[in-house]
C-alpha cells in the first residue's frame, strides 16, 4: 500500500487516476492521450509539491515508512557484499550491519546502520537503534580497514543509540565516545551518507568522516524535534516548530558547511525509486573515493582533525 | 536479497566416533554417519566434502582432505616440515608416539598453496594426531608460516581443529600460545595482507586461545565446537547440564566471535573472494 502525508494528498489522487488509466490501458483501451495528459499534470503538481518542502516536511519524508533503508540501497550500491559480523567481545548487533563491499573494483570496509522491513526484521534489528556491541563491531571493522589499507564507507540511518538498560551496563556512551577517538585519528580515508535519519551521538559514531553526503530528504540533528520541543517548550506536538528552529536539513546543514554535499532524489523521496537513489549515491561517492584516496592518509587524518576542530566559535 | 539471508541452523549432537565403513554388494561402500546414523554411499560422501546430505553434519576431514577440499588441485607446496618433535619434559610414554610416520607430519601441515591461483601460506591442523594439540612443532612451524608470508607478503589462511595445548610437552607447549600470538603480531606488522582463520570442528583451549581468534576475518565451519574449557570440562566444573548448541559456532556468530558461519562447500569460493578483495 502507497502512503501519503497530508501535504502529499494533490498527489496521492492524481497517482490514483494515473493509476486507473493504466489498469484501463493494460485492458486494450486507447486511453493514452488522456494519461499523457494526467501524467504532465502529476508531474507539475509533484514539481510545486516537493519544491518547497518545510523542514518539518523532510523530517516526515526521511521518516516515510517506505523509505529505502540501508539493506534496500546497498544491494543497487555495491557490485558485490560479504557480510562480517560481531564486535568479537559480547554480541553480533543486528542493529549495524558490517562487511566487505565491492565497489568499481575496490574494496571498501563498510558499516551500515539498518532499520529493517517488516515487524519481526524492524524488532531484531532494533529500529537501527545500535547497542554498545554494533558500534564496536563497526571500530574493529574500522581498524581492519586501517590495518589493510581499505577506505571505509558508512552509512548512517537511526534515530538514535538505542536508550536502554543492558544498552548503559555495556557502556553505550564509551563505545560512541571510543568511536568519535579512533576514527578522528585512524589511518583509513572515511565516507559517510546519511541516509534518512542522523539520530545525534547515534549517527555521530559513524560519521567522523573525511567527506559526508546526505541524501536531500535526510535529517542530521543532536535532537529529534519531539525531543527537542518536549524538553525546551515542555510540549511534544510543536515538534514541526522545533524542526524548523534546529535546522536539520540537508540544505541547511551544507550552508552552515558541516556537511560536503547533498544527493538528489527521486522526485517524491527515494521510495519512489531506490534504484535510482542507489545510483545517484554511487555517482557521489565514485567521486569523493577518487579524490580522498588522492591524499596521503597523514594528509587525510590532519584535515579530518582540522575539519572538526574549526566547527563552531 | 540472498547477501542478508538468515542462516539456517542445523542442530547437531555431541559427536567424536569416526564413521564406520560398511562394505555392500557389489564392492560398493558404505559408510554410516556419526550423527543421524543413516548410511551414505561412500562416492556421495565424497562428492559432498564427506558433509552428510541427511543431517548436514560436517564429518571431520584430514589434513590432506582438507587441503583437496580448499586449495587449486595439486597446488600445494609443503614447507617447514622438517621441523621434528621432541620429549622436553621427558614425559612418560610420549617419546613412543613421536616414533612412526605420522610424527613426521605432526599435528599440522604448513606449506604454500594457491586458492583460485592466489598463492596463500597456510596451516591445516591434523586433529588425527594426538588430537590436534599445539606443541612446540605445532608452534613452531605457525610461526615460520607466518614470517613466511611477512617476507614475501603472501595472506595466511589457517585451518584450525585442535583440543589445545599439548599436556605432554607442559609448559613448553603453554608458550607456543604466546610465540604463534607473537607471530600474528610480526605478521600485521610487517604487510597489509589478510590472516583468515577456518575453525573447524574441534578447536578449542590453547589453541582457540591464539592464533585461531586472531584472524582478521574469522570463519566457522557450520556445527563446529569452538570454545576455551571444553563442554566436559566446564559441565563436570559447575555442575550443570549445558545447554543444546552451547559452543557450537553457531553460537559464537550470535555472541560476537566468528565473522560468518559457512557450510563446507561455500568456504572456498567465501576464501578466494576475501583473498581477492583484499
Amino acid at each position: 500500500m502507497p502512503f501519503y502525508y497530508d501535504f502529499e494528498q494533490p498527489i496521492e489522487s492524481l497517482d490514483e487516476d494515473v493509476e486507473k488509466l493504466k489498469q484501463q490501458q493494460a485492458a486494450g483501451q486507447d486511453v493514452r492521450e488522456r494519461l499523457d495528459k494526467l501524467e504532465a499534470r502529476l508531474l507539475e503538481k509533484k514539481r510545486e509539491v516537493y519544491a518547497n518542502l518545510t523542514s518539518w516536511q523532510r523530517v516526515q519524508l526521511a521518516r516515510h515508512p517506505m523509505r529505502p533503508g540501508a539493506l534496500q540501497i546497498l544491494p543497487h550500491l555495491l557490485d558485490d557484499f560479504l557480510e562480517l559480523h560481531g564486535d568479537r567481545q559480547f554480541r553480533d548487533d543486528p542493529a549495524v550491519v558490517t562487511g566487505l563491499g565491492r565497489l568499481g573494483g575496490k574494496t571498501l570496509l563498510v558499516a551500515a546502520q539498518a532499520k529493517g522491513k517488516g515487524t519481526q526484521e524492524t524488532l531484531r534489528r532494533n529500529f537501527g537503534m545500535a547497542h554498545p556491541e554494533g558500534y564496536r563491531k563497526a571500530l574493529r571493522i574500522f581498524e581492519t580497514a586501517s590495518r589493510l589499507g581499505c577506505p571505509i564507507l558508512t552509512i548512517v540511518d537511526t534515530p538514535g543509540a538505542y536508550p536502554g538498560l543492558a544498552a548503559e551496563e555495556r557502556g553505550q556512551a564509551e563505545a560512541i565516545a571510543r568511536n568519535l577517538l579512533e576514527m578522528s585519528d585512524l589511518g583509513a580515508p572515511i565516507l559517510t551518507v546519511i541516509i534518512s535519519e542522523g539520530g545525534s551521538g547515534g549517527a555521530l559514531g559513524l560519521a567522523v568522516a573525511d567527506r559526508i553526503y546526505m541524501l536531500e530528504n535526510a535529517i542530521y540533528s543532536v535532537i529529534s524535534p519531539e525531543g527537542c520541543a518536549a524538553i525546551l517548550w515542555k510540549d511534544a506536538a510543536r515538534a514541526p516548530e522545533a524542526a524548523g528552529a534546529l535546522k536539520l536539513t540537508a540544505d541547511e546543514l551544507l550552508k552552515m558547511g558541516l556537511i560536503d554535499g547533498i544527493i538528489p532524489e527521486p522526485l517524491g523521496g527515494a521510495h519512489r525509486d531506490v534504484i535510482q537513489s542507489a545510483n545517484e549515491i554511487r555517482r557521489t561517492l565514485e567521486l569523493a573515493l577518487a579524490d580522498v584516496l588522492q591524499a596521503p592518509v597523514d594528509e587525510l587524518c590532519r584535515r579530518r582533525r582540522k575539519r572538526f576542530r574549526t566547527i563552531g566559535t | 536479497m540472498a547477501w542478508f539471508k538468515k542462516h539456517q541452523y542445523t542442530i547437531i549432537k555431541n559427536v567424536s566416533k569416526p564413521p564406520a565403513i560398511q562394505a555392500g554388494p557389489e564392492g560398493a561402500k558404505w559408510e554410516s554417519c556419526p550423527n543421524c546414523k543413516e548410511l551414505i554411499l561412500q562416492e556421495t560422501l565424497i562428492k559432498n566434502l564427506r558433509v552428510c546430505h541427511h543431517c548436514a553434519y560436517h564429518m571431520r576431514l584430514s589434513a590432506d582432505e582438507r587441503i583437496q577440499v580448499l586449495v587449486d588441485a595439486g597446488a600445494f607446496e609443503p614447507m617447514f616440515m622438517d621441523i621434528r618433535p621432541a620429549n622436553p619434559l621427558g614425559f612418560p610414554g610420549y617419546g613412543d608416539k613421536l616414533s612412526g610416520d605420522a610424527s613426521a607430519r605432526e599435528a599440522i601441515v604448513t606449506g604454500v598453496g594457491k586458492l583460485g591461483g592466489m598463492e596463500t601460506a597456510m596451516g591445516v591442523m591434523e586433529f588425527g594426531f594426538m588430537g590436534g594439540s599445539m606443541g612446540t612443532v605445532v608452534g613452531e612451524r605457525v610461526a615460520r608460516t607466518f614470517e613466511y608470508a611477512a617476507e614475501k607478503s603472501l595472506p595466511v589462511l589457517m585451518v584450525t581443529s585442535s583440543g589445545g595445548a599439548r599436556m605432554q610437552e607442559g609448559i613448553f607447549s603453554l608458550m607456543q600460545m604466546a610465540k604463534t600470538s607473537a607471530a600474528v603480531a610480526g605478521y600485521r606488522r610487517a604487510c597489509r595482507r589478510p590472516y583468515v582463520s577456518l575453525l573447524c570442528d574441534p578447536t578449542t583451549g590453547g589453541t582457540t586461545a591464539s592464533f585461531a581468534m586472531l584472524g582478521d576475518v574469522l570463519i566457522g565451519e557450520s556445527g563446529a565446537l569452538i570454545g576455551f574449557a571444553g563442554p566436559r570440562v566446564i559441565e563436570q566444573t559447575i555442575r550443570q547440564k549445558l545447554p543444546a548448541g552451547f559452543q557450537r559456532a553457531e553460537f559464537l556468530l550470535e555472541h560476537g566471535f566468528l565473522d560468518m558461519v559457512l557450510p563446507r562447500k561455500d568456504v572456498r569460493p567465501t576464501l578466494i573472494k576475501i583473498f581477492s578483495w583484499l
